[in-house]
């Protein structure tokens, strides 16, 4: 069952890269997903330029704010997506409640999870320790992916969390 | 509700409620109105709800102007207008960038700068007079122009904003206006005017037509 057994810390986690940029843009596109509001890190930013060539793309300056513009695109009639890191998510709180919560927004989001595969770059991350914890904290359904076979979970989640208009994320092991 | 002089008397104020009369009252139906915080709870006393309104209550710190900005970016031909505070704006300052990323060309900030966090008890902001070992407020327009908005404008009395505030709700946006007005003595956190769900959706409603 996703978000019940929490990461750990496992040095013999491989780093990878788990999509490319193309196949998240063909993903996110396909599914008539308009507006891509995002603060980049290392990985998820990579797919930037991809997504852009399909999507309209929104940078903004500070993770709390995606929330908030996504919020206001769905009000608006679009079917926006949050990307983040999850360092980022742990920024957001005040703004996610309120989107989600408050105003029960479903807003999908697609979720960096920092140091899940690569260990060596920062070793003893408590990205690990938080993440999924906080995900579950702030009620958001979420789904692990950790192999680049479980492209179609992100899909399926994202349909089934419109389909029954909540929120939800995919939280994507970098 | 009585109205005060601000910590910095030689400073021109509008009263808050006389700025949000001049703004419904010039205010065009197909525009989109979003308040905040002391401009909400003011705004919901001054008559019917417009269909286009969005009182943002409850809310989160400072983030109208994001919310405007998803708004604006979805309904590009309204004219989104969105009324911080001071210290809401401060909170989210990053915003005005992200704005002018977006080229929100129909987004209009409206910043009510009383230079306290009113409904906590009119504590000074980091960003007012009061605050600053040089007396000197945060320039809120200089930021919103170092941000890279084109169409800034300030008004420092009623009579300007009343005369002024239709052609400066017209240029070409993103467009920043600050008004300096005085803080409500009393003044509360606004009260929620019903289900979030029910006036999120009547919103949607009226954003589709």
């Amino acid at each position: 069952m996703h978000g019940v057994i929490y990461a750990t810390a496992s040095p013999t986690r491989q780093s990878c890269e788990v999509f490319s940029g193309e196949q998240i843009a063909s993903l996110l596109a396909d599914a008539g997903v308009t507006h891509v509001i995002t603060v980049p890190d290392s990985t998820i930013g990579r797919w930037e330029s991809a997504i852009e060539r399909r999507v309209r793309l929104v940078r903004v300056c500070r993770e709390g704010e995606a929330w908030q513009v996504a919020a206001g695109l769905h009000l608006g009639g679009a079917t926006p997506v949050v990307m983040i890191q999850c360092t980022g998510l742990f920024e957001s709180g005040d703004a996610l409640r309120n989107a989600l919560h408050d105003w029960s927004i479903p807003v999908f989001s697609i979720i960096g999870y920092r140091s899940y595969l690569d260990q060596a770059k920062l070793p003893g991350d408590t990205c690990l320790v938080f993440t999924e914890p906080i995900l579950d904290a702030w009620k958001i359904d979420y789904r692990l992916i950790t192999s680049p076979l479980q492209l179609d979970v992100i899909r399926d989640h994202l349909l089934s969390c419109r389909q029954a208009n909540k929120a939800g994320a995919a939280l994507i092991a970098e | 509700m009585t109205t005060a002089s601000s910590a910095t008397p030689a400073v021109s104020r509008i009263p808050l409620i006389s700025s949000l009369e001049t703004l419904r009252g010039t205010r065009r139906d197909d525009e989109v109105i979003i308040t905040t915080m002391g401009s909400a709870r003011e705004w919901m006393a001054l008559g019917d709800p417009h269909p286009l309104d969005l009182v943002l209550v409850p809310s989160a710190m400072g983030h109208g102007t994001s919310i405007g900005l998803g708004i604006a970016l979805a309904q590009p031909t309204k004219r989104v207008i969105v009324c911080s505070g001071d210290g809401s704006l401060l909170m989210n300052l990053g915003s005005l960038a992200s704005i002018v990323a977006a080229r929100a060309s129909n987004l209009v900030v409206i910043v009510f700068d009383n230079g306290v966090y009113e409904v906590t008890g009119q504590q000074p902001t980091a960003g007012a007079a009061a605050s600053r070992p040089d007396g000197r407020a945060a320039d809120f327009c200089g930021i919103a122009r170092a941000c890279g908005f084109d169409s800034v404008h300030a008004f420092s009395d009623a009579a300007s904003w009343l005369h002024g505030a239709r052609k400066a709700l017209d240029t070409t946006g993103p467009t920043f206006i600050s008004l300096n007005v005085e803080p409500v003595v009393g003044g509360t956190a606004p009260h929620s005017p019903g289900p979030t769900a029910v006036r999120a959706k009547q919103l949607m409603e009226a954003l589709r037509r």
